[in-house]
């Protein structure tokens, strides 16, 4: 084990991203905890972690959302660190604080972080208040459908209705006009109490032609704040990243450098710590950006930045959580090439619909450039509990051009049988003229499948 | 008689109509859940429900028998 790194991580989470975690660790020279519940329990990731504790059913709420549990397995198995990984319990404040409670190290940002940009009323505001710009909305929760229709005559119409407590694009929607509202509103508020135990409600203005670009941040152990440039994250279904790519195509050098200050400044705001991303829309009619939300934990589409900063993220986040210094190659990073990242679902390529099933058989492509972040191996069963990522294909190459050409290659030589999957999707967004032109718009994924 | 099936390997969130309901073509009889996903399932036809054989918390797979429509 290196010095500034803990000895032992615990890795609260499942699938590609515990995978993913672990590789860092173990070549850090740090002891693996893996937790799993009963349905992944052949996965690859309990299979190869030093340590694996079932904590529970295959629900994620009796399982990878059982603080309990997961801290009784820390404790039985004398886990030094806890890493939270992405989703479940990666921005829960609540178990953040437990984790140090219990003596741990937390693999993450302080708490208090997490609780001020979990909730995105008050990150808005706060951005606001720290000169970030954010989207004409509403500054407290929106009390009732009425209350909402009033905001928007104030905003302006379309306007995007969100859950406060709300990520990963769940539960938002938008309406063109008061009626939709209404009804909007309704949906918004039972999905918002279901998804995430909250039903407040917030409203912005919808920006009709949008890029959703966002930036990596790395609050370092003697509290400054660096940017380590932007990803674009456009390709979307049911406001959903599908595909990513670095440095965005849509957004120049100007813009770059103001967007990559205003979320060095959203850092410093809270006092971050570790890895975070701050995400903006990019209105393209004007070039103007706004402040979206911060996520504050680790990025499903984190390895485009490490593709094309030979940055190691997860090893950032261990050092950083153990007070280490990063080193000087971090703060003086210059990007290089072109990065693409696909994600790889189980479900149908055309009406994307979950698609789980027996794995028969897995291929992954290899080849210069080409990295694959996988979860899943032939003779696994994907279970309908859990979030439908398989796996990531994430292609580097000297320029745009080149990492498309290798992304085509690549993705040919992949091969999933059993479930659905949206490899055959990948293969017509690569070869279609908007994404292939770079001037595309989250609204991509919807032209192509009108 | 139209048998609604499975489409894929589900949770039975909700179950929004009642054995006996008269249903129209295109209504939600019931909510699945797959891969934190919600997937309404819809009436193909309009008439009776006769038949609703599964309850909110069951795991389906893929072709088991929903609802029956008359």
């Amino acid at each position: 084990m290196l010095p500034g790194v803990p000895e032992s991580v615990l890795i609260a989470n499942r699938g590609e991203i515990a995978r993913r975690i672990a590789r860092t660790a173990r070549r850090l020279g740090i002891r693996v905890i893996a937790v799993y519940s009963e349905a992944d329990a052949e996965l690859p990731f309990v299979a190869e972690a030093d340590q694996a504790v079932l904590i529970g059913p295959a629900p994620p709420s009796l399982s990878y959302l059982n603080a309990e549990a997961i801290l009784a397995a820390a404790a039985r198995t004398g886990a030094r660190a806890i890493h939270p990984g992405y989703g479940f319990l990666a921005e829960n404040a609540e178990f953040a604080r437990r984790v140090i409670d219990a003596g741990l190290t937390w693999v993450g940002p302080p708490p208090d972080a997490i609780a001020q940009m979990g909730d995105k009323i008050s990150a808005r505001n706060l951005m606001a208040a720290a000169g970030v710009p954010v989207a004409d909305g509403s500054s407290e929760p929106v009390a009732d459908a009425e209350a909402a229709v009033a905001v928007a005559a104030r905003i302006g119409y379309p306007v995007m209705i969100k859950a406060a407590a709300g990520g990963g694009g769940i539960g938002m929607s938008v309406a063109e006009d008061a009626d939709r509202l209404r009804t909007g509103f309704e949906t918004a508020r039972s999905r918002a109490e279901r998804f995430f135990g909250s039903p407040a409600i917030l409203l912005e203005r919808f920006i009709a032609r949008a890029r959703h670009v966002e930036v990596q941040i790395l609050g370092l152990a003697d509290g400054t704040v660096i940017a380590l440039g932007e990803r674009d994250c456009s390709v979307q279904r049911r406001h959903q990243k599908v595909a990513e790519e670095t440095p965005s195509p849509g957004v120049g050098p100007d813009l770059r450098e103001r967007m990559l200050a205003a979320a060095v400044t959203a850092g410093q705001a809270v006092g971050y710590l570790g890895a975070g991303t701050v995400e903006c829309l990019v209105d393209t009619q004007t070039g103007e950006f706004v402040f979206l939300e911060m996520n504050t934990r680790l990025q499903v589409e984190h390895p485009v930045t490490e593709m094309v900063t030979g940055i190691d993220l997860v090893e950032q986040q261990l050092r950083i959580a153990d007070g280490a210094d990063c080193g000087s190659g971090v703060r003086s990073v210059s990007p290089n090439g072109h990065a693409v990242e696909l994600r790889v679902y189980a479900e149908d390529p055309v009406r994307f619909l979950p698609s789980p099933g027996v794995i028969t058989q897995w291929r992954e492509p290899a080849g210069v450039g080409v990295r694959v972040d996988a979860g899943y191996a032939a003779g696994n069963t994907v279970t309908p509990h859990y979030d439908p990522l398989l796996a990531k294909l994430i292609v580097h190459g000297a320029d745009r051009e080149q990492a498309l050409d290798r992304a085509r290659e690549a993705l040919g030589s992949f091969q999933v049988t059993g479930p659905k999957t949206n490899l055959p999707f990948h293969a017509e967004l690569l070869i279609s003229a908007e994404f292939v032109s770079g001037d595309y718009d989250t609204s991509v994924v919807n032209r192509l499948r009108p | 008689m139209v048998e609604i099936r499975a489409e894929m390997v589900a949770n039975v969130w909700k179950i929004v109509v009642a054995e006996g309901d008269a249903v129209g073509d295109g209504d939600t009889l019931v909510i699945l859940e797959s891969m934190k996903m919600e997937i309404p399932v819809l009436a193909e036809v309009a008439g009776l429900l006769i038949r609703l054989a599964v309850a909110e918390g069951d795991v389906i797979q893929e072709g088991d028998l929903i609802a029956v429509i008359e």
